[in-house]
């Protein structure tokens, strides 16, 4: 089972490197984006075969290592 | 003293921080991070500046996560003395030992070069050495040094005198310009500029030397006092 981690900033934690892809994107004539966030995909390969067990192991993986929850969010996909 | 460095790979910092630990008549042994248990009778650890496992997934986050840091963790819960320096700073904050952030610095650049500082507080074992609001300057040379915390942590930090230096010119765009921080026993120090490469006149300048020298003092007074 593979499962897909999306890490962001929290909102109202400021991004330095989304501001700059911003205004970047604006001096390129893409007028109208009002914010840009980057965040991380992490691709995880995983033996277990139930959906719940996986989740909650990414979930716990998240918290330890995969995200940095004082300034981080976290998303799990199973796939 | 008795004092031991932290060695990860990627660590680049840790023979500066040793010469300047021996300088102030320090005992030093290097400990490598696969070790599950420091050596006995510290007086300090110190976690050095670098690029610990290539700065993989986020600053300090996989050194953090090594197996001697388990037993850094109880030495400063047992009251030890925890000195983070630059990556060393981003490790404590990874593992827990300091409030906070660190952050890509606000104008995204590296930023390198001799930084003002100016001392938060004189009550710790690191910082008993300086005046309080005294200038000192120390080198800094990091990419994400820009310090965040919720407002609440923040008025722990500030209520508490726990910031440790200041930056006079703010480069990263710290929140209250922090550049180092005192956990709440003030026996834990991270902060991002190098007081160990302003520790000899060839550096440029020697203002770094009192912060070692303040925890050879407290060694050599017997503190911390352990159980």
């Amino acid at each position: 089972m593979k499962a897909r981690v999306h890490v962001t900033l929290k909102r109202g934690v400021l991004d330095p490197q989304g501001e700059a892809v911003r205004h970047a994107l604006g001096a390129l004539g893409f007028a109208g984006v009002e914010g840009v966030r980057i965040g991380k995909v992490i691709e995880l390969d995983l033996d277990e075969t139930d959906a719940e067990a996986a989740r909650s192991r990414v979930g716990e993986m998240c918290e330890k290592l995969l995200a940095n929850t004082v300034i981080e969010s976290y998303s799990v996909e199973l796939a | 003293m008795k004092a031991g460095v932290i060695v990860f790979p990627g660590s680049n910092c840790d023979r500066d921080l040793a010469v300047a630990l021996r300088a102030v008549g320090a005992e030093v042994t290097m400990v490598w991070h696969k070790e599950t248990a420091l050596p006995a009778g510290l007086d300090l650890v110190g976690v050095p500046g670098g690029f610990s496992f290539g700065d993989y997934l986020r600053c300090g986050a996989i050194a953090a996560r090594a197996p001697v840091m388990r037993a850094v963790a109880d030495f400063a819960h047992d009251g030890g003395h925890v000195l983070g320096v630059c990556n060393g700073f981003q490790v404590l904050i990874e593992a827990g030992l300091l409030p906070g952030a660190l952050m890509r610095n606000a104008g995204l650049k590296f930023v390198c070069a001799r930084a003002p500082l100016s001392v938060g507080t004189s009550d710790s074992a690191y910082t008993r050495g300086y005046a309080r609001s005294e200038n000192v300057v120390f080198p800094i040379a990091h990419h994400d040094g820009n310090y965040l915390a919720d407002p609440e942590t923040l008025a722990r930090l500030e209520g508490e005198d726990r910031v440790a230096f200041r930056y006079r010119d703010n480069q990263n765009g710290s929140m209250n310009a922090i550049a180092g921080v005192l956990s709440r026993n003030r026996r834990v120090l991270g902060l991002m500029p190098h007081p160990e490469r302003a520790v000899d006149p060839v550096h440029g300048g020697v203002d770094g030397q009192r912060l070692f020298a303040g925890l050879a003092a407290a060694a050599a007074a017997g503190e911390p006092q352990y159980a």
